[in-house]
């Protein structure tokens, strides 16, 4: 790895950190104070989620300007640039650690608690004393477990709209590549084109998980409360929904900055941040689609 | 080593005893590491005042995990006094202010391949050493008897499935800590603990309402769950715990080999009483157990007893802020107590 | 350029700047950033401290004299959340916020101003933690693993929930920077392989903490899904399982652990080196033990679990592995070890607590050794044989180091030197005490005294009572350690010099004491015979 040659860029002092740790703290606080309240009452949680979620956008928009303003004034060596890259990748590769939680417990539950509760090998006793009438099975019918809770359910059909947004992520991740060539060779044009396909695939791709979430909800009654099945579920693509919903505001906010003329053909980190933020929300999808919806 | 006996037993009385500890509990502590050849006396099987090692308990399997702790303890003795010995050497030799002039070495390879191989050797004699006992733990088949039990919060439940291949219908019970027990570890009861005894024993907090009966000489095998949190049913003479988890179950056996009476405690934390849940297992010789069984089955024909666990699996987690575990559901339990069997 | 940059804003460059405010709360200087852990995470050590007060206090003898059942498992809980999160772990943040910049010729951190923020959200984390204190539905518990379903069954779960997710986001963010830092800003010929001890651990364990952390927060975020929003993961009658909890949370708990001493282990090896007057025996030797400890460190989760009924094959698999991280352990022991033999000895404050950390981290290991043998285990498991096994590894391990490492870098820090009578008295205190309050309960453990409880039998009663009076007594031995370091970093008439400790080498020591609010600006010109491991040749 490269190693110091010049002076370091160490920016000035700051408040965005510690105004980022207090909204933050609001944020979750107030949402600790909303999920203990009890029935009926009306908390002040709410209220302070709401300015806690305000303050962490304008804390990001107001923290990534004056580091944007620094990029702009050509503060940022070969060196930073590093750093920051560096910085992102260790970034994804801890979320690909937190979806790894979901991943193992859908594995888990797949591969042994459900099965065992069927009397499957170490589960022989568990079944004989606990749960007689219970014939395992991953998915309708088994999937929330021997209280069938939740009721029975339907599951989603792997080959309708989970398959066209598996079509509308893997487009989105090759338009993301073109409008990246695009900014290397100079081409704005082109880069706001293919960006801005990628950005409208994304918002596609959200509704369309809205719409598949709705169905599930509404004519399949799988929801949260399916048992391990709803749960995993939901759990994974929800997060993953959350993901993509964040990276198209990125990639949105991406397509502002190339239209404000903020990148060159080889300074334009933010660009490649989001872009590999992108492919990393693809890849997870990718598990996803294998593992939750088709086997 | 049995004449320690009982001397220790009747040093349970009294204030506390850090004078007690200078001398009777040095030699209960001997007694405790020596403890006997063949089957320990039953008394030794439960915590003894200054007990320093595990105890050999007085089952089949249970002499398995005290040889191992006695082997590893040594194996870790020795390395200590070696390891920790050349650097105490090392601190007196090479002081500087003895006129010590460091050397320039920084490596050894002859060196760093012994204390490489030499642990791996010391481990794979371990590993192999408790893969044994653990297979042997594993293997529940053949068993003569199967009692269920099930934990709540914060008593145990014993059902007894089948002995000596017929089934048993209508014996089970919760055993609960006893009275005495419950009154004294109030909170400002200025009750004394020293004096909750049975016979010589101490028993604070390690008596039951109701004791587990079971026969000597038998394969038992437990199956194992719980009805609201993860609890553990461990008997130390037994030389086991195991998790009662609930909506899973999970299976051990045990063979006690001395009649006796044996306790233990709940081992996985399991709420705000989670210390006051003790297991007493009460070993009686076959036929006297017979007897026992007998008498259960005949009063438990007269009133329905209660089902053994309703299927109702772990109560699906409260959507609403669960109270904490508390006062409330100490009396509900209370009021499921099934009435007085023999 | 970037001079130009700072001298816009002229307070930022050589002096710290004067106002309080601005120093403290919006810096992006490693040095002031690294205080400020420090300082947090000893008030954290005395909050901590405190609730182990009140568990020792009610253990003082049989019968429930001082707190509800309740109130104690609060205690436990707290105490143990505190100690890992808020002491243990922010102080090796903070010692390698200080050092590692300053031990690989780097003008600061990669991203001082993430560094900040990795900091500040730690005294939110631990309000909202705190809280839960005085808040109507309690503390949380359920003990600092927060096993389902006891755990859901908290009132105050979504605070203590909320409060693990900010920490994690903490660590997780402090670790990329010190990453990125070591990654990329050392100062030319500062190669890998000539790094200090202490920044290799510092980069391996913050890729465990990059691993782990987001394990931990899908693990307790599943138990507020499961307790707020009604799923199942943790219910069998949904088809899911109380164990696999335990699965996730081990699959963060045991890399945990190594977090908690791996930076341990790199501050001993800086400082046997320095007091021994001889380079650190098997320089490459260690690196790769670290390296092992690391990766073998996710394969042995289960250990954890050996009585929850596993399988028997999966018992087997993870007995072995477990067995297997005494090897590369040993050999770490054994350096050190060979380190001061053949060495020029002298025996300040930080070497006294680097030697008793070598005994007693190995009497912890030792008895972790025993755990791991499954049968041997079965009794042992829930036991206070547990508790000291995991004191000694915690409290004369980490704990030690960290405060080897105070007296080490203090006067790099102030610029003066400590009272070496008192650190010494201090140092006497703790390690006699230490071990009057956590061996004895080897014996209550194999005895059959299990953990998490509020009272017990009174055949348990003589042992307790030495290890309470053996704690307040080390709790109070740490109110020297407080008197020494504020004695130092304010009173003390004693410069120090700029290479503090004859021995000592490496690029801290080449700057001033106390090092100045900038070091480094431009990357030092390194000579081979200045680093500690320059011509190391294994
Ligand atoms: C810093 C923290 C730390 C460290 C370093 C360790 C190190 C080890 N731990 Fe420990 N452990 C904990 C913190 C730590 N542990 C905690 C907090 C818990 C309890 C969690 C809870 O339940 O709340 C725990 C619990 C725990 C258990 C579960 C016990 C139970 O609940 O039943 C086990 C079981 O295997 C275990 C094993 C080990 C082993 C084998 C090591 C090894 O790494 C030790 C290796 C070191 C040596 C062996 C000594 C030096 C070696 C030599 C001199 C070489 C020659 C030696 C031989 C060949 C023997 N630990
Ligand atoms: C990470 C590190 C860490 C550290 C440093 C400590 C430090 C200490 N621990 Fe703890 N402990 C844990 C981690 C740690 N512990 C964990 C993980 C658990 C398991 C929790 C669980 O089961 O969930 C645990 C559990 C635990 C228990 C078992 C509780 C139970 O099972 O119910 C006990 C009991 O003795 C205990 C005691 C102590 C004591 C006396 C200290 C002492 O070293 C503390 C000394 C420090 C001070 C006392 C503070 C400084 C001084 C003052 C504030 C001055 C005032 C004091 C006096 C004048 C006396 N700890
Ligand atoms: Cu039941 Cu602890
Ligand atoms: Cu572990």
């Amino acid at each position: 790895m490269g190693q110091q040659q010049g002076a370091y860029f160490v920016p000035v002092k700051s408040y965005w950190p510690i105004v980022a740790a207090v909204v933050m703290f609001l944020t979750v606080f107030g949402a600790a104070h909303w999920l203990n309240a009890e029935p009926g009452e009306t908390g002040f949680g709410k209220t302070v989620i709401t300015v806690g979620f305000i303050g962490i956008l304008l804390m990001f928009f107001g923290w990534f300007r004056s580091v944007i303003n620094e990029s702009l004034a050509g503060k940022y060596d070969a060196q930073v640039d590093r750093s920051f890259r560096m910085g992102m990748m260790w970034f994804i590769f801890s979320e690909v650690m937190f979806f790894g939680a979901f991943f193992g417990a859908l594995f888990y539950t797949r591969m042994f608690s459900v099965p065992w509760l069927g009397g499957e090998g170490h589960g022989v006793l568990t079944h004989q004393f606990l749960w007689g009438d219970y014939a395992a099975a991953w998915g309708a019918g088994g999937g929330n477990g021997p209280g069938n809770i939740g009721g029975n359910f339907q599951t989603v059909a792997p080959w309708g709209l989970p398959l066209l947004n598996t079509l509308i992520l893997l487009t989105s991740s090759v338009t993301v590549t073109i409008a990246h060539h695009a900014l290397k060779a100079g081409h704005r044009g082109k880069v706001l084109v293919f960006l801005g396909l990628t950005v409208l695939l994304g918002a596609v791709f959200v509704y369309a998980q809205a719409h598949e979430y709705m169905e599930a909800y509404h004519e399949l009654n799988l929801t949260l409360h399916s048992g391990v099945y709803g749960s995993t579920f939901f759990m994974l693509t929800g997060f993953h929904g959350l993901h993509v919903t964040l990276g198209t505001i990125m990639l949105a906010i991406i397509w502002l900055r190339v239209l404000a003329g903020h990148f060159s053909r080889d300074h334009h980190f933010g660009f490649e941040a989001v872009a590999w933020y992108w492919h990393f929300v693809d890849v997870v999808w990718l598990g996803l689609f294998m593992f939750v919806y088709i086997l | 080593m049995q004449v320690a006996t009982t001397k220790v037993q009747d040093m349970t009385s009294g204030g506390i005893r850090i004078k007690a500890l200078g001398t009777r509990a040095w030699a209960a502590a001997v007694g405790a590491l020596w403890a006997g050849s063949a089957w320990v006396n039953p008394a030794w099987a439960n915590p003894q005042p200054g007990q320093l090692n595990m105890t050999k308990g007085v089952t089949e399997w249970s002499h398995e995990p005290y040889f191992l702790n006695n082997v590893a303890l040594g194996v870790c003795t020795v390395i200590g006094v070696l390891v920790f010995g050349a650097m105490f050497v090392a601190m007196f030799r090479f002081r500087k202010s003895r006129g010590a002039v460091a050397e320039k070495w920084s490596h050894n390879t002859m060196l760093e391949v012994v204390w490489t191989t030499i642990p791996v050797i010391i481990l794979i004699v371990l590993a192999w050493m408790s893969t044994g006992g653990l297979v042997s733990f594993a293997d529940t088949t053949g068993s003569q008897m199967t009692v269920k039990v099930t934990g709540y919060q914060w008593k145990w439940r014993y059902d007894y499935v089948n002995y000596q291949g017929k089934a048993i219908d209508g014996v089970g019970f919760v055993s609960k800590l006893d009275e005495q027990s419950n009154d004294t570890r109030q909170l400002g009861s200025e009750l004394d603990p020293d004096a909750v005894k049975v016979g010589d024993e101490n028993t604070y907090l390690l008596n039951v309402d109701k004791p587990l009966v079971v026969p000597v000489d038998t394969k038992i095998r437990f199956v194992i769950t719980a009805g609201d949190v993860i609890h553990s049913w461990w008997v130390p003479a037994l030389g086991w715990k195991i998790d009662a988890i609930p909506g899973m179950v999970n299976a051990a056996w045990t063979n006690i080999k001395v009649p006796g009476t044996y306790r233990g405690q709940c081992a996985e934390l399991c709420g705000q009483d989670h210390g006051f849940m003790p297991i007493v297992v009460k070993a009686l010789p076959k036929a006297e157990f017979a007897q026992w069984l007998a008498q259960q089955e005949a009063a438990g024909k007269a009133p329905p007893a209660t089902p053994a666990t309703p299927a109702s699996p772990t109560p699906a987690p409260a959507s609403t802020a669960a109270a904490p575990a508390s006062a409330s559901t100490t009396a509900a339990a209370a009021a499921t107590t099934p009435g007085k069997q023999g | 350029m970037a001079h130009a940059a700072t001298h816009d804003h002229h307070d930022a460059h050589h002096g710290a700047p004067s106002n309080f405010f601005t120093r403290w709360f919006m810096s992006t200087n490693h040095k002031d950033i690294g205080t400020l852990y420090l300082i947090f995470s000893l008030t954290a050590f005395f909050i901590g401290g405190s609730f182990a007060m009140v568990i020792r206090a009610e253990l003082f003898k049989p019968g429930m004299q001082l707190v509800q059942p309740y109130f104690f498992n609060e205690m436990t809980t707290m105490h143990a959340l505190v100690m890992i999160f808020g002491a243990i772990m922010p102080a090796f943040v903070g010692l390698g916020n200080w050092m590692i910049p300053l031990m690989i010729g780097a003008p600061d951190m990669a991203l001082p101003r993430m560094n900040n923020l990795s900091f500040w959200i730690l005294p939110f984390a631990f309000v909202l933690l705190l809280s839960t204190l005085f808040l109507p539905g309690g503390a949380p518990a359920g003990g600092w693993t927060m096993y389902p379903p006891l755990s859901l069954q908290s009132g105050s779960l979504a605070y203590a929930v909320f409060a693990i997710h900010l920490m994690g986001i903490s660590s997780i963010m402090g670790a990329i920077n010190i990453i990125a830092t070591i990654l990329n800003m050392r100062a030319p010929g500062m190669d890998l392989l000539k790094m200090p001890v202490f920044v290799w651990s510092w980069l391996i364990t913050a890729f465990l903490l990059i691993a782990v952390m987001p394990v931990l927060a899908g693990a307790v975020t599943m138990l507020l899904t499961d307790k707020y929003f009604g799923t199942s993961f943790f219910n069998a009658a949904g088809g899911g399982d109380p164990v696999l909890y335990q699965h996730i949370f081990w699959f963060f708990g045991h890399p945990e652990v190594y977090i908690m001493i791996l930076p341990a282990f790199g501050i001993i090896s800086e400082i046997v080196p320095t007091f021994s007057r001889k380079p650190i025996f098997g320089y490459k030797a260690m690196v790769f033990a670290i390296a092992a400890i690391a990766f073998l460190s996710f394969i042995v989760w289960a250990h954890h679990m050996f009585a929850v009924g596993l399988p028997l094959g999966a018992e087997i698999f993870f007995m072995y592995a477990t067995m297997l991280i005494s090897v590369p352990t040993g050999i770490k022991v054994f350096n050190w070890v060979s380190t001061m033999w053949g060495g020029s000895l002298t025996f300040e404050t930080p070497m006294l607590f680097a030697i008793a950390f070598i005994i007693l981290f190995t009497i912890g290991g030792f008895s972790g050794l025993m755990l791991a043998l499954v049968p041997a285990d079965f009794q042992y498991h829930d036991t206070y044989f547990v508790v000291a096994h995991f004191h000694y590894v915690l409290v004369t391990g980490a704990a030690f180091a960290i405060m080897a490492a105070t007296y080490y870098w203090l006067p790099k820090w102030t610029g003066q030197m400590y009272s070496e009578f008192w650190g010494k008295v201090h140092f006497w205190c703790s390690v006699i005490f230490v071990n009057v309050l956590f061996f004895p309960q080897h014996f209550l453990g194999l005895a059959g005294m299990p953990r998490r409880i509020p009272d017990y039998n009174v055949a348990f009663a003589d042992f307790n009572m030495i290890s309470s009076i053996g704690g307040f007594l080390f709790g109070a031995s740490q109110l020297i350690f407080a008197g020494v370091v504020i004695h130092c970093a304010f009173f003390s008439k004693k410069k120090a010099a700029d290479r503090v400790w004859e021995g000592a080498r490496g690029l801290e020591w080449t700057v001033p004491s106390p090092a100045p609010h900038h070091t480094f600006e431009l990357p030092p010109v390194i000579h081979d015979d200045e680093l500690a491991h320059g011509h190391v040749e294994d």
